[in-house]
């Protein structure tokens, strides 16, 4: 089926505006991969369709000393999401090495040589598990055939086990440390001639017997995070950002700065122009000996800004204009049937409208970034989800060649679309050639990352719906109104792109015979950035939300209703729902099957004692969402007292994310996407006057140890033997989780929570 | 310059008094274990020990701490309790980005110290005032509740 034609024109006209700029592969980077393929070309999904691609040469990635031990490069950010165990784990498993003997490297910037490294997306292990695994076979084979030269006897008769190569004739063994040269020389086996294991014969894969490799640092505090980069005659920053978007210095006295004890020198950053791309802020940087003398200098500025033409951005008056275009005809996106009149004919008709409003990824380590500039290279260390974007950025800025830019990746202290975004990594780079090259740490405060972020968008979900005499939808409308990410991009961008109408709204599996989807206009006066699971946050929250005031509007089961609408089980092309992106990945590949989401709706209700008795102003919620190609659901059980508090006491989460390499940190992802979905009902930034008004963690509230359930209990799907394509993992935990609480809630109390945060809307 | 007991070894650091711990540690001393999150106490991060209580070094000045003796993320291993739950930490798997677990750990042993096997809500008081933005606190408790059984002390 052809997408309509009003999206192709999106496409191309993005197409024109990214390529312009020279940054064609850091645009792919940016999550716009469908937007840059020649119409002639066909279209490429996957790992495949990354800039960059990937690369699975043991060269790249796998090194072997004569000790033998074993180093396995891992090429991808690490955020806690546990990817600096989980990728060399796959390479080490094929490879037959002895963990015990793994030692993990971490690349620097270079696509080139890696293939993408874009961390985000929740896209790793599905990208990259196939190449990681022909890669340490690869390796494996190199050592055999070493061996079975080095005993002159056919490579059918040697195997390698556990970090050594027997001879299995004669029992003769040579340890991979012996063999390392020798395996070096070997030629690299051709893809087509990889021997890979059986999937009954690993050892770590799907296993979750492994630690992760950063523990025992992290434990101990030698672990390194992009704030704690250290070199010698280092000088520390802290930068004075337009509290506006947009807007300017208009004049700045810092001589009050400068006689702060320890200030070393004021530089005033230029900004950029708009759209804001990844570009810095501009603003005022004070330098200093250390961070808190920079800190006492930059308090000791007095500027005045120029707000510019944001100034006036309100998120009460926002929302009110939100609210206006969600109410009435818009830009359709989605048109099955005829909506009107099936919802004209219905036996009853229902309306809900949802608030979201935006959110800071609050990172517990705030953006930091070390750079040196040395003649025309430029070395920077930090916590980059996109060191290949920092790479052709900081070259751009400092109009050095990317060859000269080295890009060194530390631990992230939290990313979640945050870090993709290296504004902060030019800003050191700046800033250290302003000071002749000395090295300069740029750490932003918690206000500054507060107050200049990449916001999680703003939204008003506005859904109708015809149903029939048994209250089942026949009739289904949803206007989704919020500024997009690509406002950040293209100043012009002013309706959600394919990629966030994919996200849960335009593709609803739903078994409705008329739908229609909406999209009206809306200006970004902020930052729109990716936040772990983006728009079908909102998305969710409003479609989960609603289904389940349908159920009660029916006398239903919720759980039992949210299973009819989905209906029947079936294989369902993104392409039918009017989803062009699916996630980047093949729509043959991966169709939405709605069995799969049926099953992880039944699972969670299995496990989580569905309809179980009690107390008063308690109850039960449930809500499934299918993002990054993976299938997740989820019951949350709430408490409301006298005094309309809620506690969750419990928390079940099933997902299907196909095969599992490191079940442990699946689980792991779970259970931080049920607090991060928490914190998603207590969280708001909201701006008066252009600026944010939220400061630190105090007026910007996000789940703690009291939110917690004392339970979280994650119910995996078993994924097989590895034959069928892996989904997501980081993100898809999300989304189900705020509407299943937002359900809860009305179980419990009979209160329908229709805006975000909750706050004080169950105060009696 | 001022003198300071860190980690049981005596510290000269020329900075204002005023300056914050935290700093001092970091960009001073070389001690990057205890992190910034906030700057405001709010958040637990920078946690350390001062005479065995749980501070928040991002808020306390040098020039207050000159005759205690403190422990940071570095050398808590060196007793018995922070020793148990950096083992339970690595062993229940719970550090995700592992940002904010040396101001968790910090807050835990200090809980340990002053109650050996401490309940639910005690726990959560305890390092309530820790944010993990991964969201890793029912492993936190499991954690905890393990190098209490262990019987870290």
């Amino acid at each position: 089926m052809k997408p309509p034609v009003d999206r192709l024109v999106l496409t191309n006209v993005s197409r024109r505006q990214f390529l312009g700029t020279s940054l064609g592969a850091f645009v792919l980077a940016a999550g716009l991969s469908s937007t840059a393929e020649a119409a002639d070309e066909p279209k490429k999904y996957g790992r495949d369709g990354m800039p960059n691609g990937w690369t699975d040469s043991p060269l790249t990635f796998v090194s072997i000393a004569d000790d033998g031990t074993v180093t396995i490069v891992c090429h991808r950010s690490e955020m806690g999401q546990g990817v600096r165990t989980g990728m060399p784990m796959i390479v080490a498993d094929e490879l037959e090495a002895d963990w015990k003997r793994v030692r993990v490297a971490q690349a620097p910037g270079d696509e080139k040589k890696y293939g993408n490294q874009d961390t985000d997306g929740s896209r790793s292990t599905r990208h990259f598990f196939d190449p990681m695994r022909r890669c340490g076979a690869a390796a494996r084979m190199m050592l055999e055939s070493a061996a079975a030269k080095q005993w002159n006897v056919p490579v059918s008769e040697v195997a390698a086990k556990n970090h050594e190569v027997v001879h299995k004739p004669s029992g003769k063994k040579l340890g991979y440390g012996a063999l390392a040269k020798a395996a070096a020389n070997e030629p690299v086996p051709a893809r087509e001639t990889l021997r890979l294991k059986d999937p009954k014969d690993f050892r770590y894969i799907g296993k979750g017997n492994l630690k992760l490799v950063d523990a025992p640092d992290i434990v101990t505090g030698k672990a390194k995070y992009g704030i704690d980069t250290r070199l010698d005659g280092m000088l520390y920053a802290v930068v004075a950002r337009p509290p506006v978007l947009g807007g300017k210095v208009a004049s700045v006295d810092d001589s009050a700065a400068l006689k702060v004890p320890g200030v070393v020198k004021v530089v005033q950053i230029e900004g950029s122009p708009a759209p804001p791309f990844f570009n810095p802020l501009g603003g005022v940087a004070v330098i200093g000996r250390n961070t808190w003398a920079a800190m006492q200098g930059r308090q000791a500025l007095k500027i005045t800004w120029d707000d510019g033409p944001n100034a006036s951005y309100d998120s009460t008056a926002y929302r009110a204009s939100l609210e206006a275009s969600a109410r009435k005809p818009a830009k359709v996106v989605r048109n099955d049937g005829d909506y009107a009149a099936a919802a004209a004919k219905a036996a009853k008709r229902l309306e809900a409208e949802y608030y979201m409003p935006h959110l800071a990824h609050a990172t517990m380590e705030p953006p930091a970034a070390t750079a040196r500039v040395t003649g025309s290279k430029c070395e920077v260390w930090g916590c980059f989800q996109s060191p290949q974007a920092t790479k052709d950025l900081v070259a751009k800025r400092l109009g050095i060649s990317p060859d000269d830019v080295t890009v060194n990746v530390t631990l992230l202290g939290g990313g979640f679309g945050r870090k993709s975004k290296p504004d902060f990594g030019i800003e050191a780079a700046v800033l250290s050639k302003a000071v002749d090259g000395k090295p300069v740490k740029v750490t932003w405060t918690r206000d500054d990352d507060l107050h200049n972020s990449y916001y999680h968008t703003v939204s008003v979900e506005h859904l109708e719906a015809g149903v029939d005499a048994q209250g089942k939808p026949v009739a289904w409308l949803h206007r989704t109104a919020a500024p997009t990410i690509f406002s950040t991009f293209n100043p012009e961008a002013k309706n959600e792109a394919p990629l966030e109408l994919a996200m849960g709204v335009i593709n609803v599996p739903f078994a409705i015979p008329n739908i229609r989807i909406e999209n009206p206009e809306a200006v970004a006066h902020t930052r729109i950035g990716w936040f772990r699971s983006v728009s079908n946050i909102p998305h969710a929250f409003a479609v989960q939300s609603f289904v389940a005031e349908m159920a009660a509007a029916a006398g239903r089961d919720p759980k039992d209703f949210l299973l009819e609408v989905i209906g029947p089980t079936r294989l369902v092309s993104p392409e039918m729902l009017g989803d062009t992106w699916n996630h980047g990945e093949s729509p043959e590949r991966y169709p939405v099957d709605t069995g799969r989401l049926k099953r992880v709706i039944e699972l969670v209700a299995r496990e989580s004692g569905w309809g179980r008795k009690l107390p008063k102003g308690s109850g039960l919620g449930i809500a499934g969402h299918y993002s990054f190609v993976s299938y997740v659901a989820a019951v949350v059980e709430a408490s409301v007292d006298s005094k309309g508090v809620v506690t969750i006491p419990r928390i079940d989460i099933a997902v299907d994310c196909g095969a599992t390499v490191n079940p442990d940190r699946v689980r792991a992802q779970m259970e931080g996407a049920a607090i991060m979905g928490i914190g998603v009902t207590l969280g708001e930034i909201s701006y008066k006057a252009g600026r944010v008004e939220q400061n630190n963690f105090d007026t910007y509230q996000v789940a703690r140890m009291k939110e917690t359930p004392r339970v979280v209990r994650v119910h995996i799907v078993p994924g097989g033997d590895y034959s069928m394509p892996m989904g997501g993992v980081g993100e898809p935990g999300v989304p189900p989780i705020p509407p299943a609480l937002c359900n809860a809630i009305f179980a419990a109390t009979g209160k329908r929570i229709r805006q975000l945060p909750i706050r004080n809307q169950l105060t009696v | 310059m001022i003198a300071l007991d860190i980690n049981g070894k005596r510290q000269n650091v020329d900075v204002p008094g005023e300056t914050p711990l935290l700093w001092t540690l970091r960009d001073e001393l070389g001690l990057t274990g205890s992190k910034f999150g906030c700057g405001m106490a709010l958040c637990g991060a920078c946690t350390v020990h001062v005479d065995g209580q749980p501070v928040r070094s991002c808020i306390t000045p040098v020039s207050t701490v000159t005759n205690k003796k403190i422990v940071t993320i570095e050398a808590v291993g060196g007793d018995p309790i922070g020793k148990a739950l950096q083992a339970a930490w690595v062993d229940v798997g719970v550090p995700q980005c592992g940002y904010c677990q040396s101001g968790q750990i910090m807050s835990a042993a200090a809980l340990l110290k002053r109650t050996p096997k401490p309940t639910d809500t005690q726990i959560d008081e305890a390092v309530g005032g820790n944010i993990c933005r991964c969201g890793t606190y029912t492993r936190i408790r499991a954690a905890i509740k393990q190098a209490a059984a262990k019987g870290g002390a």
